[in-house]
């Protein structure tokens, strides 16, 4: 354990030594480390967007589940009152037809009730000038009656 | 080995103080405690190896590191980097002091980890390896750096010279100075003595302790595997006993090595925290 010249050879290498690993050692090892820190730090970030993001897609679609379902429903009941009032506007239809022709056929009936009154009448009359043509054929002028006989048939 | 040519087996105490004794120069061992002329070849050698075997498995991790998913070897060189990061940053608390002093703590963490590590090589194998090289059987070599009194001292007083730079960088010139002599007693003018040396002390203490606690560990540590071995080695002369000092080299050699695993990592942090520590205070006013 003697002392000699070696210390102050070693008190130089001491310091070039660490110059070497200041300049070439541990800036690109420190830098790595940095580096590799931040890529954790953003894949981290990144992880907590995409949970955060997943979350609200699924809101959101939930969201258009609930407003699909109540534009079916909307649709449906818009659906059931047109066909209501379809069936209503198709029901009127039909008893307004069923009255028209009622009512055609009741005038029809009464026209022709008219007619055969008036024929039956005619015939009447007539039947009623031959009875008594036939009762007072000798007496009774048929020109000269006429009047009487028009009177009569008017009030049968 | 009855061939008469053989060296005579070194005794215990020739055996530890030859593997003790640093290679220079002139190849014979320092005489003065304290002789600036002599440089430490095998301390020099194998702390620039590592550093630089060090720094350059660090920099292939450094040049093909990827933000991406990282590979195991760079997924290991980040763990010491983020622990060092997070070091750094709870005890220096300027960002921009950090940007040298954070990769000067990770230099010095792994470095000397590395130093360290060569405890663990078999003991004799590399200095056996030099000595056949050189063909000098009594060749000197010592290959943990950080048992050498000079590499321990150079770093922690390169550790002082930050700290007196970033103090005088921090609070200016005039500043520090003041503060040389007002703490930590007290601005009086009677006390500008006292706390003048009291600061001189504390440099002094961090320094040297920071620089010997590492030495002093890694010192015993390697007399402590020279023991085992010396065990070992006087298997073949304790007769009877002799298997048993065998079993006992392997059974201590192997227990000692795992425990040092711990003291080598811990020494190479506490030089870490320690000037991580020094740095900090010096950014700190009384």
């Amino acid at each position: 354990m003697n002392l000699n010249a070696t210390l102050f050879a070693q008190f130089v290498v001491f310091f070039i030594l660490a110059w070497f690993t200041m300049k070439f050692v541990w800036p690109p090892i420190v830098k790595a480390l940095d580096e590799r820190a931040k890529k954790v730090a953003d894949g981290l970030a990144a992880a907590d967007k995409a949970k955060t993001d997943l979350a609200l897609a699924e809101k959101r679609v939930v969201e258009e589940l609930r407003k699909a379902r109540e534009s079916a429903t909307d649709v449906r009941a818009t659906a059931e009152k047109q066909a209501a009032i379809l069936i209503e506007e198709a029901r009127t239809e039909a008893a307004r037809i069923v009255a028209a022709a009622r009512t055609a056929a009741e005038q029809e009936a009464g026209a022709a009730m008219q007619k055969a009154k008036e024929g039956l009448r005619d015939q009447v009359a007539q039947l009623a000038v031959v009875g008594a043509e036939r009762i007072l054929r000798k007496e009774i002028n048929a020109e000269v009656h006429s009047d009487l006989l028009a009177n009569l048939k008017q009030e049968l | 080995m009855a061939t008469g040519h053989e060296v005579q087996a070194p005794t215990a105490g020739e055996y530890i103080n030859h593997h003790l004794t640093h290679l220079n120069q002139t190849g014979h061992p320092q005489q003065n405690i304290v002789d600036w002329s002599l440089i430490n070849i095998d301390t020099m050698f194998w702390s620039i190896t590592i550093g630089v075997i060090t720094l350059f498995f660090l920099w292939r991790a450094a040049s093909k590191a990827t933000s991406g998913v990282p590979g195991r070897f760079q997924a290991a060189v980040e763990i010491i980097v983020e622990m060092v990061a997070d070091q750094a940053k709870g005890i220096v608390h300027s960002a921009e002091s950090r940007k040298f002093v954070a990769p000067l703590a990770l230099t010095v963490f792994v470095w000397i980890f590395m130093m360290n590590a060569m405890d663990l090589l078999p003991l004799d194998l590399l200095p056996t390896l030099f000595q056949l090289a050189t063909g000098n059987s009594h060749a000197y070599m010592r290959i943990v750096p950080t048992a050498d009194l000079n590499a321990t001292l150079g770093m922690s007083i390169g550790v002082l010279t930050i700290c007196l730079w970033y103090n005088i960088k921090i609070k200016g010139f005039g500043g520090w100075v003041h503060e040389l002599f007002a703490a930590p007693f007290g601005d009086k003018w009677f006390l500008y003595p006292v706390n003048f040396m009291m600061q001189l002390i504390e440099f002094a203490a961090k320094t040297i302790s920071h620089g010997m606690r590492l030495f002093g560990n890694m010192y015993a540590g390697e007399l402590v595997f020279m023991l085992i071995a010396l065990m070992g080695a006087a298997w073949g002369t304790a007769g009877v006993a002799g298997p048993l000092l065998f079993v006992g080299h392997v059974l201590a050699g192997s227990a000692w090595a795992i425990f040092h695993i711990l003291i080598i990592t811990l020494q190479a942090f506490i030089f870490m925290m320690l000037t991580l520590v020094y740095v900090g205070q010096a950014h700190e006013s009384h």
